[in-house]
């Protein structure tokens, strides 16, 4: 569905996006995961045709991006990172505006927007104006307004940023629902555990380039000790020279934590005993784990 | 800007990106009607009448007249202005319209000529209603004659649009159309003829107000006003047409560099 061959930009001397190599398949749901500056909006942009790749190939759907960035955009939907629904506009004025910059005629919109509200859940907000609508709503409107034309396949830029637990839950259920219809997704996201739960496979970006690429579980798998166990404490200096080095298979510092990971917990939680002002977490490794091993701890701002 | 300097695309697809400005200005039109034209409405009544009836006839015509003819002019070049500025300015860089415009199969030439055309048809409305104005008070020689003020009003639309969407594409915020105010557009109401004829000011700012676009644009409406025909159609059509597609082409470059970095 989606094929990038090398595909690199640079702004002045720096090389934002790397020689990246992606391959989304019919039908998945693909995440775009890095750390902020990673490159993950300049690749979408780059995607979509809106700038010019310093080298490199794109083709979506079997269209060749840039060149003919029309005819492909034709084919996806796109939900931006920052909200852009038209404020002069109802909620209905929206889908009808933007179904016409797709070129649609007026009955195919009118047939179109009753079923995109009952899926963006506003049927009995059609006339209500944007600035009446919460932070869901206009995310799920975004969302609809992205599907007017029945786009085969969605980019997706951090669709849940600045949402509470709520509307993030009924985000994901329209997202898996658009999955089970057969549409290709490509979704960038800060939260691993949206990637964990919506992508069939994802890609770690990193300073323009890609550090790994695989199915969530299998990423976890290959990368990281399957058990975590976060000590902190009174005592904690003494307890890493002593033991860190012989119960965990690799540890990390950081701040006053310090980050176990083991094939062992038990091991790890047994030699904490004698130590009782040592307090732990003991959990399963996640994709956070993945995500801070593969990019670093450092602050990206 | 030299690397994104090209030929603009022209394609109708622009036709929804100025249906959308047009559905929106037409849920505001009646107080968008009279806020547009109190203003030069105002001053061309109030000026032509009070201050005519204390001076004799004004490149030989009455005060009123010659007022009327600059202020059609005038007032086309201010709603164009506006609309580039400040609206457009909020179409793109407040509201993100246009970064929404173009996830879909959109350009940046085709958003340009949609706000471009939308500004030419707010100037048409404007410089028709004080056409209108000059109808009803007979201030015109022939009538006919004034019907050639529409396609000169919908030039320097185009001419005043082009302008002001260069200062769109630099602008960081809408304080700095201010500037664009105070140095380009006043000056030239006050140099182009709008109020008295240029010939009242000094040889060096004759010579420079003969440059400005805004003297082009009334040295086509005065005359039809007053029912001759303008001399020198060639030139002020050129000149016209020239600041406002130069213009143009620097903005959408201007903006390319912009947005589509």
């Amino acid at each position: 569905m989606l094929t990038v061959r090398g595909l690199t930009k640079r702004y002045g001397d720096t090389e934002v996006v790397r020689g990246l190599d992606l391959n989304v398949r019919r039908g998945e749901c693909f995440g775009l995961l890095g750390p902020n500056g990673a490159g993950k909006t300049t690749t979408l942009r780059l995607l979509l045709g809106l700038i010019e790749p310093d080298a490199g190939s794109i083709e979506l759907a079997g269209i060749a991006v840039p060149q003919h960035a029309r005819e492909a955009r034709m084919k996806i939907g796109v939900v931006p990172q920052m909200d852009n629904l038209d404020p002069d506009f109802s909620v209905r004025e929206n889908l009808f505006a933007y179904g016409r910059y797709f070129g649609m005629k007026k009955a195919a919109i009118a047939a179109r927007v009753p079923e995109l509200l009952e899926f963006a859940g506003l049927s009995s907000k059609a006339d209500a104006q944007i600035a009446q609508l919460s932070g869901g709503m206009k995310r799920r409107l975004t969302l609809a307004r992205a599907l007017v034309h029945n786009p085969d396949i969605l980019f997706l830029d951090e669709p849940t940023t600045g949402l509470d637990p709520q509307a993030r839950h009924l985000i994901w259920q329209g997202l898996r629902r658009l999955i089970a219809d057969g549409k290709t997704i490509v979704l960038t996201t800060h939260f691993m555990e949206e990637a964990e739960r919506l992508t069939d496979r994802l890609a770690i970006l990193d300073h323009g380039r890609l550090v790994a690429e695989g199915a969530p579980r299998a990423l976890i798998e290959s990368h990281i000790e399957p058990a975590v166990v976060e000590i902190y404490g009174e005592g904690l200096a003494g307890w890493t020279r002593d033991h860190a080095c012989q119960v965990c298979q690799r540890s990390e510092s950081v701040g006053e934590t310090l980050f176990c990971y083991t094939h062992n917990a038990e091991r790890v939680i047994d030699a904490l005993k004698p130590v009782p002002a040592l307090r732990y977490l003991h959990r399963p490794s996640n994709l956070e784990d993945v995500f801070l091993k593969l990019t670093g701890r450092d602050l990206r701002d | 800007m030299i690397k994104h300097l090209r030929l603009p695309l022209l394609s109708w697809r622009f036709i929804p990106v100025w249906q959308r400005n047009y559905l929106v200005w037409k849920k505001l039109a009646i107080p968008a009607i009279l806020g547009n034209l109190a203003d030069p409405m105002l001053y061309m009544l109030g000026l032509g009448y009070g201050l005519g009836s204390l001076l004799p006839d004004v490149g030989g015509m009455p005060y009123l007249t010659f007022l009327a003819a600059g202020t059609v002019a005038y007032s086309t070049m201010n709603a164009a202005t506006f609309e580039v500025l400040y609206s457009s300015f909020s179409r793109m860089h407040v509201q993100r319209t246009w970064d929404a415009i173009m996830n879909a199969p959109m350009t940046l030439d085709d958003v340009m000529l949609g706000e471009l055309t939308w500004a030419v048809a707010k100037s048409l409305l404007s410089g028709l209603a004080i056409l209108a104005v000059i109808w009803g008070l007979g201030l015109y020689g022939n009538f006919w004659m004034t019907l050639w003020i529409i396609p000169v009003v919908a030039l320097v639309g185009f001419c005043f649009g082009g302008m002001g969407l260069v200062m769109n594409a630099v602008s960081p915020s809408y304080d700095f159309f201010l500037y664009y105010f105070t140095l380009v557009i006043t000056p030239m109401v006050l140099l182009c003829g709008v109020f008295f004829p240029v010939s009242q000011l000094p040889l060096p700012v004759q010579a420079v107000s003969a440059w400005l676009p805004l003297t082009h644009a009334i040295d086509l409406a005065r005359p039809l006003v007053v029912g001759s025909v303008p001399g020198d159609i060639t030139l002020h059509v050129v000149a016209l047409l020239v600041y406002g597609s130069l213009s143009y082409v620097i903005a959408l470059a201007l903006t390319r560099r912009r947005l589509l970095k």
